[in-house]
């Protein structure tokens, strides 16, 4: 026990190296376990154990001959290898099929140790031959052993699927255990076919294992089926996701644990196809007892299926979640009810009802969350000023950022609704030098706009312009503070015309994956990165090397998509290159490189990833959707672009990233559009950025 | 894959430390013990240092973990994590701290029989039992069988011996039901399932084919009872009343042939021999409720609050449900409680926040009623209480509020020997709550 829990007792190796050829099984074992652990140490006396385990390779009991050849492959010593060859050669040719499923394993562990004696020896070749066995457990075997030496080593074409071998492991498929289907059903979900028969035949087999026992086997066959569904029919897609339903339900019923990795999953589903569980909504309601990663996954998947139909009894439960202890929770429910009455616009009187008896609650984090989601609410749907008194009686309540930020945009958006609209600022004003930037920024434009609706108010937005342009040593909010003086004194008329332009309407407050990185991580189903929604190399890390290529990858990517619609990205300016930016920053943070890796050293702030033509739309196009007043921190106009809008809306890098857009364009014309995003921190700020990041990663999950 | 297996106790010491590849290193489990074990706030069972990703399960007072170093399979890494602890429980009956320091070599040796190089091998207890073994579960072959018992380890009938002999064939089937509520404040039901799973105790010699039957209506309109009739809604009442139930969905044990299932929806098997779930699934139609609950809770100012309990049984008068236990919670700060039934006991048990109201026995038909008030005591602290839902637990025999029933259970074997079937049914509750 001492061993395997990190104490030293190599000391003991030559004794216990005598007891190596005891004819009991057990004891045989233990000496086995004790030489896998300490090899590395004695790698000379090991030889003295060659013998023993050639020996044993060839006993008559076939327990042995496997237990030999499998501690064989795992004690990790050059001499050790040499003498691997002609036992491994001919446990693969054992007639005892255990044997030669360990030995089938054992082959991956030779390559993973000496990738040259493998492919010398030719036991690749036998191994792809052993695909063929009788045995489904040797074929399974067989199949995960090249599986690995191709991902290790892709130019030794290891493993190529080719229809024979399809075929052979569509037979295998219902006959092995478990964890082989598993192992295949990968490698179909992996097989690349343009044959549209070829695909059916493999959905067809593929569809029976949604019943099995084992959630993991169901997940993965419905992998295949999603991969392989895509070139059919629309009568069959639709038939096939019709089957998918119930066992996607059925996961729900599992150990927390793999409800957890279900539901990221499901969640990725219905970014796909989001009408899969339209009639399931009840079943993702949660339990009290849930865990709370469960609970707030079970959120995200509900909101994604509300529709017309269902969103009655979504609000009810919804209102029920915002009333519990759990702070996170409640505060994404609230979250929530603002995200169905964008998407849903016959609910949105109901949810506005649902959001004002919340704030009539009083409970603090609860009317904070509730003001920063009716904002979003009062950006899409104008004709909600009635509740704008209540909301400001709740004004003593607020001490976070977000939500005095909210508050102060109503205000000013509908200053001229608001009698007492000065007064309110006014409070804040006498507070500003402690508020937070964003609540800063937010004053400022806040005043502007309340002196273009109230010119009476002229002595207001002088003091804050006043105190901002001396007293701040923020150059965001210096500088805008300076534009919009200037703005203010040469032509009044222009300036009603910038800050009170009308705002782009937001379609979607819902997150989704951009349509390339969805995609990649559809293929990459029920593994980590698909729990994670992250594309593997961004948390396996293989070193530089990886961050680099992925870093090249975004940069290509941000490229094309400026290259593609040229439209969308003009019409959206800011916020399509908000996006790029942000994809490329988080990247880059989650690879660990640095920072400042990303972004080319002549310019200063971080716009490497943007291309001439999209820059040039952007100086144009501006003035027209760039300049709006914009509403309270969070959410940028980058909604806009519901496909090319971030993962991430709304996060700290979101913000840098469209500072550093700002600073970039013409100072009049485009500057307010970046600057108005409420930038947290001033560009040069991007060096403390990865550090967050990463904590975010850790804490994140 | 996986690159170890980590064994912790509740303090996070390290009791198993099990490397299948060279990246897995012994700092390792320290490294989980502080970002995991020690901290409070990570509570997502899969976390990512580094580049090495650590997913924990906790059972009993251990932790189990898996270490791995590559884009694996999170469902499966879960799946294998749970199907060791159900190793570990069959193996030694209850698989904790204690288990695991008093059986270590042998859990050594089970996990180098369950993971080869990382890759989950044969997990199948029954199997495993038969040449991996203790004093507690004792194989009575002996060294020359070997070479059968791996035939079987890795046949396509891994989980069946050939050679097995009954006097008597009997075959048991117990259906089990957990049924799922969910009701709201205003006594509508928000959610209503059932999960069931079927299990079978297969005493039978030879290699016997099984074909098993329900009352699922797909099956019963398969099978030529289709009235094909326009009105949908129409028909699924009649087939109600004749006593057909909608499976949403159901998995079986691996030795269910899926293909024939998915073409006609006949469950034929070879079974294994002694217990095994042969399925689960999961019903939502016309669910009975066995017991109707009506919940009156009063906050009377800041001091007191009064409860109103009513439990109505559902079922027939012959029937009795069995440990039906009530979960009445009540604020944070009671004092002392005041707790009148009229049937039953009730305890006020401050640790869990909850007044228990146990019901050894409940006669199918008759209402209980519980009334109750709670003395608070004053708090500073004025947050309002979240009113968890009441919960019932209990356990009801000769009832399955789906309405399955089993329809036959036929065994064919070269012999032709008769056979005796046994069949149970019993409903559970599963997460029963009602909000108030």
């Amino acid at each position: 026990m001492a061993m395997t829990l990190g104490k030293d007792v190599s000391a003991l190796f030559p004794d216990v190296l005598k007891n190596i050829a005891t004819p009991d099984l057990d004891q045989k074992k233990l000496v086995y376990l004790y030489l896998m652990n300490y090899a590395k140490s004695h790698p000379d006396l090991c030889i003295l154990a060659v013998n023993t385990f050639v020996q044993d390779s060839e006993d008559p009991n076939p327990l042995v001959r496997a237990l030999a050849i499998r501690t064989m492959g795992c004690i990790r010593v050059d001499k050790m290898v040499d003498y691997m060859e002609e036992p491994l050669r001919k446990t693969l040719k054992d007639e005892s099929p255990y044997v030669r499923k360990t030995a089938a394993i054992c082959v991956a562990k030779l390559f993973d140790l000496n990738p040259q004696l493998c492919l010398e020896n030719g036991f690749l070749e036998q191994l792809q031959e052993m695909i063929a066995d009788s045995n489904p457990m040797v074929v399974a075997n067989s199949v995960t052993a090249l599986a690995e030496i191709q991902h290790s080593a892709p130019e030794t074409g290891a493993l190529s699927v080719s229809p024979p071998v399809l075929k052979k492991l569509l037979l295998a498929l219902n006959e092995c255990t478990e964890w082989g289907r598993i192992t295949i059903l990968t490698q179909l979900a992996e097989y690349k076919t343009s044959d549209l028969k070829e695909m059916e035949h493999i959905c067809e087999r593929v569809v029976p294992q949604f019943q099995h026992v084992n959630p993991s086997v169901v997940i993965s066959a419905i992998k295949v089926v999603f991969a392989h569904m895509k070139g059919m029919n629309y009568d069959v897609v639709k038939t096939y996701m019709r089957k998918m339903a119930p066992p996607l339900v059925t996961l729900l019923s599992s150990a927390p644990e793999v409800q957890y990795v279900a539901l990221r999953n499901i969640n990725l589903l219905l970014q796909k196809q989001p009408d899969i569980l339209s009639k399931e909504m009840r079943v993702f309601f949660c339990k009290y007892n849930d865990p709370p990663y469960v609970k707030l996954e079970k959120l995200e998947i509900m909101i994604r299926i509300a529709n017309d139909s269902n969103v009655d009894q979504l609000l009810m439960e919804l209102k029920e979640y915002a009333l519990e202890v759990d702070m996170d929770f409640v505060r994404r429910a609230v979250k929530a009810i603002g995200q169905c009455a964008i998407k849903i616009e016959s609910a949105k009187d109901k949810c506005v009802n649902v959001l004002m008896d919340l704030i009539n609650t009083k409970v603090n984090y609860v009317v904070q969350e509730a003001i920063v989601v009716i904002k979003d609410i009062l950006r899409k749907y104008p004709g909600y000023e009635g509740i704008i008194p209540q909301l400001c009686q709740s004004l003593d309540e607020l001490d976070e950022p977000e939500a005095r930020g909210s508050l102060i945009w109503i205000v000013g958006e509908y200053a001229e609704k608001i009698n007492n609209a000065d007064e309110i600022l006014t409070t804040f004003i006498e507070g500003l030098d402690e508020e937070e930037t964003q609540v800063q920024l937010q004053l400022l434009t806040a005043c502007v706009k309340l002196f273009l609706k109230k010119p009476q108010t002229q002595a207001l937005v002088q003091k804050v312009l006043q105190n901002v342009t001396t007293k701040s040593d923020n150059p965001d909010l210096r500088d805008r503070a300076f534009i919009y003086w200037r703005l203010l004194s040469n032509d009044p008329a222009l300036a009603k015309t910038i800050v009170l332009a009308d705002k782009p309407p937001i379609t979607s407050t819902i997150k989704s994956l951009p349509p390339g990185l969805l995609e990649q991580l559809l293929a990459e189903i029920s593994t980590l990165a698909s729990v994670y929604h992250k594309p593997p190399e961004t948390f396996l890390g293989h070193g530089r090397t990886g961050a680099d290529a992925l870093q090249k990858r975004a940069l290509e990517e941000a490229q094309q998509n400026a290259r593609e619609n040229p439209i969308q990205a003009a019409a959206a300016v800011t916020g399509g290159k908000v996006t790029n930016m942000e994809n490329l920053l988080d990247i880059d943070f989650d690879g660990g490189a640095p920072a400042s890796a990303s972004t080319p050293s002549n310019d200063p702030f971080g716009m490497g990833g943007t291309t001439p033509d999209s820059a040039e739309a952007s100086r144009v196009a501006s003035p027209i959707s760039g300049l709006s007043a914009n509403p309270g921190g969070v959410q940028q106009p980058a909604n806009n672009l519901d496909d090319l809008l971030g993962v991430f809306g709304g996060d700290g890098s979101v913000q840098n990233g469209s500072g550093a857009a700002g600073s970039d364009m013409d100072i009049l014309g485009g500057g307010f559009g970046g600057m108005n995003l409420e930038t947290t921190s001033p560009p040069p700020g991007q060096q403390g950025k990865p550090q967050m990041k990463n904590e975010d990663i850790m804490s994140l999950f | 894959m996986l690159s170890g297996i980590l064994l912790f106790n509740q303090k996070g010491e390290n009791l198993i430390f099990r490397q299948f590849r060279n990246d897995c290193r012994p700092r390792l489990s320290d490294v989980f013990r502080i970002q995991v074990i020690s901290n409070a706030q990570v509570r997502s069972p899969i976390l990512t240092l580094g580049s090495t990703t650590f997913s924990h399960v906790k059972h009993e007072n251990i932790y189990l973990v898996a270490i791995t170093k590559s884009n694996a399979n999170a469902a499966l890494v879960f799946e294998f994590l749970y199907r060791l602890i159900a190793l570990g429980r069959s193996y030694f009956g209850k698989f904790d701290e204690e288990a695991v320091k008093n059986n270590f070599v042998l859990i050594y040796e089970l996990l180098d029989e369950i993971l080869d190089f990382g890759y989950p091998q044969n997990t199948e207890t029954d199997t495993l039992k038969m040449y991996i073994t203790t004093e507690g579960v004792k194989s009575e072959r002996a060294m020359e069988d070997s070479s059968r018992i791996t035939m079987q380890a890795t046949g396509a009938l891994s989980w069946r011996r050939a050679d097995v002999k009954y006097r008597k064939n009997e075959a048991f089937v117990d259906v089990i039901e957990d049924v799922n509520l969910l009701m709201s404040a205003t006594g509508t039901v928000l959610k209503e399932d059932v999960t069931g799973q079927i299990v079978m105790r297969a005493y039978l010699s030879g290699v016997p084919e099984c074909k098993f039957g329900l009352n699922d209506r797909l099956l019963l309109d398969d099978s030529g009872l289709s009235r094909s009739n326009g009105n949908k809604s129409g028909s699924k009442a009649t087939r109600a009343a004749a006593g057909s139930v909608t499976l949403e969905d159901c998995q079986f044990h691996q030795c269910v042939k899926l293909g024939k299932f998915d073409t006609d929806r006949t469950i034929s098997f070879i079974p294994p021999d002694g217990e095994f779930e042969l399925m689960r699934y999961r019903a939502t139609e016309n669910v009975n409720l066995p017991f109707k609950v009506h919940v009156i809770v009063n906050e009377v100012g800041k001091t007191k609050v009064e409860y109103q309990i009513a439990v109505r049984a559902n079922y027939g008068a012959k029937l009795f449900a069995t440990n039906v236990v009530v979960k009445v919670p009540t604020p944070l700060n009671t004092a002392t409680t005041h707790v009148r039934t009229s049937q039953g006991k009730a305890k006020y048990e401050p640790a869990e926040n909850n007044i228990v109201w146990r019901i050894p026995r409940f006669t199918g038909q008759s209402e209980y009623v519980l009334s109750a008030d709670a003395v608070l005591t004053a708090m500073t602290n004025q947050k309002a209480w979240s009113r968890p839902p009441v919960s019932l637990n209990f356990s009801l025999l000769m009832f399955t509020s789906s309405g399955l029933l089993v329809r036959y259970l036929k065994v064919f074997e070269k012999s032709n020997y008769s056979s005796v079937k046994w069949v149970r049914y019993m409903t559970r509750a599963g997460s029963y709550e009602i909000r108030f």
